[in-house]
């Protein structure tokens, strides 16, 4: 074999460079396990913490690098265009935060650290890698990657029954929903001959529809779904959001539904899959509709943001019904403005829960507005834009989806989303009265804020206003990246 | 000129002043003095600003003046357009009027978390303002939805009895209400590609939108629903009476005094102004529930035994009339409508603090609880007689101009409705004056009645200028109704063209 025929075989530089960011984020991943038991332990969760930090800083840094140069790598198996980039931005982005709001969190939990900032770096990895595969099977296992950590992070309250139940129960109907994906992905692969989504995409619009492409599409829309938690496969998520180390739930509630999406994005749009507007359709108002109603009912924190973020699914779905020039980009910002409002106020629930996360439930953030202003004008703004209320990213994200619906002419799909937008002001309303109009039972104080948690919280907060009064630019961005993909 | 250097630029500073102001308020230190001082200057500055713009107004014309336009967002296409005609141009100065009046008459009743309260406050009054000045329609919802938040806030945390459960019902009533707006004005947005309001309006004129005729009446209902809702308009009132009882004094007379305006704004702006055959169509049931909330307000509001949702309930009267004024499509009607809603903010504004006043001493709005007022406060019931004489609509006050003007507006339209409008006067001076009865003559009947202290320098500063305000509004109503004129008869050009299509036919 003479160089010639080498270097045309072995991947060149720059396909390195299209996954640099999976590379830093495994290196510095291992780098931590490594280090782990070389420390002490209390003096491990701070300098792993910033390793941790540094490392998911040197991720979002190689997302912005990696932009210059867009195209497939690995045999087209991966490809960098707008569309991963932003995907790889949201997804590294949300887990700088995340460990933000973990470096407090730890040492008042008394956890372990060095675990579990290695999963939360390794658990990035899968979810980047989803937003750029292009093929099934590499979608897959970025999929596996990102759901073992997550597994894992969910059980890391050792200590309480609560988040070995949701440990447990993730994993059984997580592997299970993954089973249900990979056939789904066999199926395909029955039906079109290929893995790789261009291909598929290409056969699908051609030629007529093969029966197997409809349950493939739907078997793989079974996985997907209950990843996203979206109803009717959204069960599980009350309860492992409930047992779960609050951190991890503002990470897992964002950063891999964030990838999942992402790989939807690519399934339903660029992969044209047919039936796609019904089974949208029927997932989307259930989604919503469960959710909120659920919500209505919840006395615990996290019980309720878990069914919000059900309901927060089925109007991300809506804009998969509508047409991909406006929908895709529609679904893109959603999940920015997601990721920032629900990582922020799972950071405020995650600080306000104190050791052994004793105070989640709802009536103990009554009088917060008074214990802590800043802590609870944090979680309003969330809040607020949890509703969608006007100068926050919540409610351009509404306002694209159902835009989008409306000009697919999906006139019921978007009345049921507009009531049910209705509906969840009620929930979120009830916390924000709690904190600031009704009187606090005990005099415990709130702890003050430290200096990680406080970037965190304005990180969030700027995001999610940044996304309410400019949107433009990063709706542009989408735009130019849907293009992209549909071309 | 100065002033065309200024013209773009005015709507924009009056709008943001005040957040400007509530900004700066947060990182002031806790002190309470200093932070009332600071509101009242921001909200006097606000009001001193605001009145370049009746001075500069050319009144004979009818179209937006002082409008700025730029691009804010590209897609969707939202523009950052602002302007006033005589209409909303009034309501400006009315919201920037009494702002600073509520800062004086909020200065010792709040004494917990003050930096709160007047921080929600300026940030209500730029969203209100913002509401009157928006000529976009993505711009105008936001704002809409914007004085949600802080005016809940306000009931809610600073009201008292049951505030939290009257904050909640206000928010969810009218955050439902407003999603089937949302729902009208995305469907236009998809239909036309804009969400500038002259754009649309000239754009359904010119009979450019597709599937318009079908949609037409649901558009209509979406909007209309919303300001109803606002205004509120019998059935949907239940939340009003909760909200002003229970709020702050400051909260009510924001409420009532400009809150509600931005409903009947809504239908004299949106509702007739881009559904001119639709208003027509639908006139004769909102007339109805109108008169139904003129008579059916003013009785519930004679059987009040609690001051204060004696007074919400005639608020609930007098913006009916408001509503058979702009439905009856005559420049009468439409011209009396605008007067009575400015009339009404600043008579029941007063009745309001007037209110706070006495709740301030006897921490009660029994009407029962009073009586023989008079004699231990002369000058509070001085006051008190000039605003329910101003509201009960006696000649040469602001209340007479207004509702005079309605009333022949809606003989115009058809006879009944001006008779049965007639009588929601005679029973607003019955329930008032028999208020003003029970409460101040007679003899004291309760003791710690006898030493309660009369109006103080402050209040009288806060409550002097609704006086005048009343008295000059009835004298030289002119003042107000030539800058008026010209933008109703605008608002009713397309009324007068139908009217001429269906004599042709």
């Amino acid at each position: 074999m003479n160089t010639a025929e080498l270097t045309r075989i072995l991947p060149q530089g720059v396909e390195y460079v299209r996954i640099l960011p999976e590379i830093i984020l495994s290196l510095f991943g291992m780098a931590i396990m490594v280090l782990d038991p070389l420390v002490d332990q209390r003096a491990s969760r701070k300098l792993l913490g910033i390793i941790a930090l540094a490392g998911s800083v040197a991720a979002v840094l190689a997302t912005l690098y990696q932009a210059q140069y867009p195209g497939t790598a690995f045999w087209g198996m991966v490809k960098v265009d707008s569309f991963s980039v932003f995907f790889h931005f949201v997804v590294t982005a949300i887990t700088a935060v995340v460990i933000l709001t973990s470096y407090e969190y730890m040492d008042v939990q008394n956890i372990r650290a060095g675990e579990y900032y290695g999963l939360i770096l390794f658990g990035a990895v899968g979810m980047c890698l989803m937003s750029s595969a292009v093929e099934l099977v590499l979608i897959f296992i970025a999929l596996e990657i990102s759901s073992i950590s997550t597994y894992v992070l969910a059980g890391f309250r050792r200590r309480a029954a609560t988040s070995a139940e949701s440990s447990l129960k993730y994993f059984l109907l997580g592997s299970f929903a993954t089973a249900f994906f990979l056939y789904g992905v066999a199926m395909m692969f029955g039906a079109t001959g290929s893995t790789s989504i261009a291909v598929i995409g290409q056969v699908l619009r051609t030629n007529s529809i093969p029966l197997l492409a409809y349950a493939g599409i739907a078997l793989m829309f079974v996985g997907l779904g209950f990843k996203v938690a979206a109803a009717p496969f959204h069960v599980w998520t009350p309860d492992v959001y409930e047992g779960a180390p609050a951190p991890v739930v503002g990470f897992m509630s964002t950063a891999p539904k964030a990838a999942v999406f992402a790989v939807l994005l690519r399934v339903m749009f660029e992969a044209n899959a047919p039936g796609r507007v019904w089974l949208i359709w029927v997932a989307a108002a259930l989604s919503m509709t469960l959710g909120n109603v659920g919500a209505l009912v919840q006395q615990n924190v996290k019980r309720l943001l878990a069914y919000s973020s059900i309901a927060h699914a089925g109007y991300l779905l809506v804009a998969f019904a509508a047409l991909p020039a406006n929908g895709i980009p529609a679904a893109m910002f959603y999940t920015a403005s997601y990721a920032a409002m629900n990582v922020g106020a799972f950071a405020v629930v995650a600080h306000f829960a104190g050791a052994g996360e004793r105070r989640i439930s709802l009536d103990e953030y009554a009088g917060l507005g008074r214990k802590s202003p800043v802590l609870a004008a944090t979680l309003t703004i969330f809040l607020l834009s949890l509703i969608g209320i006007p100068t926050t990213g919540g409610f351009f994200a509404k306002f694209y989806v159902f835009s989008a619906a409306l000009q697919a002419n999906l006139v019921g799909l978007t009345m049921i989303g507009v009531l049910n937008s209705a509906v969840g002001a009620y929930y979120y309303l009830r916390v924000i009265v709690m904190m600031y109009m009704r009187e606090s039972r005990d005099e415990a104080p709130v702890a003050p804020l430290s200096i990680s948690l406080s970037t965190a919280l304005a990180i969030s907060v700027i995001a999610t206003i940044y996304l309410g009064i400019l949107p433009g630019q990063v709706l542009e961005f989408a735009s130019r990246s849907a293009t992209e993909l549909m071309r | 000129m100065n002033m065309d250097k200024w013209s773009p630029m005015i709507l924009s500073l009056v709008t943001f002043i005040p957040l400007a102001g509530a900004m700066l308020l947060t990182l002031l230190p806790r002190r309470d003095r200093d932070i009332r001082v600071f509101s009242l200057v921001v909200s006097l500055l606000t009001f001193v600003l605001s009145l370049h713009l009746p001075v500069h107004f050319h009144r004979a014309l009818a179209g937006f003046q002082y409008q700025i336009d730029i691009p804010w967002i590209p897609t969707p296409n939202i523009h950052y357009h602002l302007g006033v005609d005589g209409v909303s141009m009034w309501l400006v100065v009315l919201t920037t009027f009494l702002t600073p009046l509520c800062v004086l008459i909020s200065w010792n009743s709040i004494h917990e978390r003050v930096k709160e309260f007047f921080i929600l406050m300026l940030v209500l009054e730029t969203a209100m303002i913002g509401v009157f000045v928006a000529l976009d329609l993505f711009v105008f919802y936001f704002f809409w939805e914007a004085t949600l938040i802080p005016m809940a806030l306000l009931i809610g945390m600073y009201g008292h009895g049951r505030k939290v459960y009257a904050a909640v019902k206000f928010f969810m009533y009218t955050m439902i209400a407003s999603m089937f707006m949302l729902a009208a004005i995305l469907w236009l947005y998809a239909k036309v590609g804009t969400f500038d309001f002259v754009t649309l309006q000239s754009a359904i004129r010119a009979g450019q939108v597709d599937n318009f005729a079908s949609a037409a009446q649901w558009l209509f209902l979406g909007f209309f629903i919303a300001f109803a809702v606002k205004v509120p308009l019998f059935p949907f009132h239940t939340w009003l009476p909760d909200a002003h009882v229970e709020a702050p004094t400051a909260g009510s007379v924001l409420l009532a005094g400009v809150l509600l305006k931005m409903g009947t704004y809504g239908m004299l702006r949106f509702n007739l102004g881009l559904f001119p055959e639709q208003a027509r169509a639908n006139a004769w049931w909102v007339m109805i529930l109108a008169l139904i909330g003129v008579i059916y307000g003013a009785l519930v509001a004679l059987v009040q035994p609690n001051m204060k949702k004696l007074i919400a309930y005639s608020s609930i009267s007098h913006l009916g009339f408001v509503i058979l004024g702009i439905f009856s499509f005559t420049q009468a009607g439409l011209d009396g409508a605008t007067f009575v809603m400015l009339a009404h903010g600043v008579s029941t504004g007063g009745l309001f603090m007037l209110a706070g006043i006495l709740y301030e001493r006897r921490h009660t709005y029994e009407i029962a609880e009073f009586g023989g007022l008079a004699t231990s406060m002369p000058v509070y019931a001085a006051f008190f007689l000039f605003v329910v004489l101003a509201s009960v609509g006696l000649p040469l006050l602001n209340g007479f101009v207004g509702e005079f003007l309605v009333l022949s507006g809606a003989f115009q339209a058809r006879a009944v409705y001006g008779i049965l409008g007639a009588t929601g006067v005679i029973w607003s001076a019955g329930y008032l004056l028999w208020m003003y009865q029970r409460v101040f003559f007679g003899k004291i009947t309760h003791a710690s009645n006898e030493t309660l202290p009369d109006m103080d320098l402050r209040e009288r500063i806060a409550l002097v200028p609704a006086a005048i305000a009343a008295l000059v509004m009835g004298v030289a109503p002119l003042l107000w109704l030539n800058a008026i004129d010209p933008a109703v008869h605008a608002a009713l050009v397309p009324f007068e063209q139908l009217a001429g299509k269906v004599v042709g036919q």
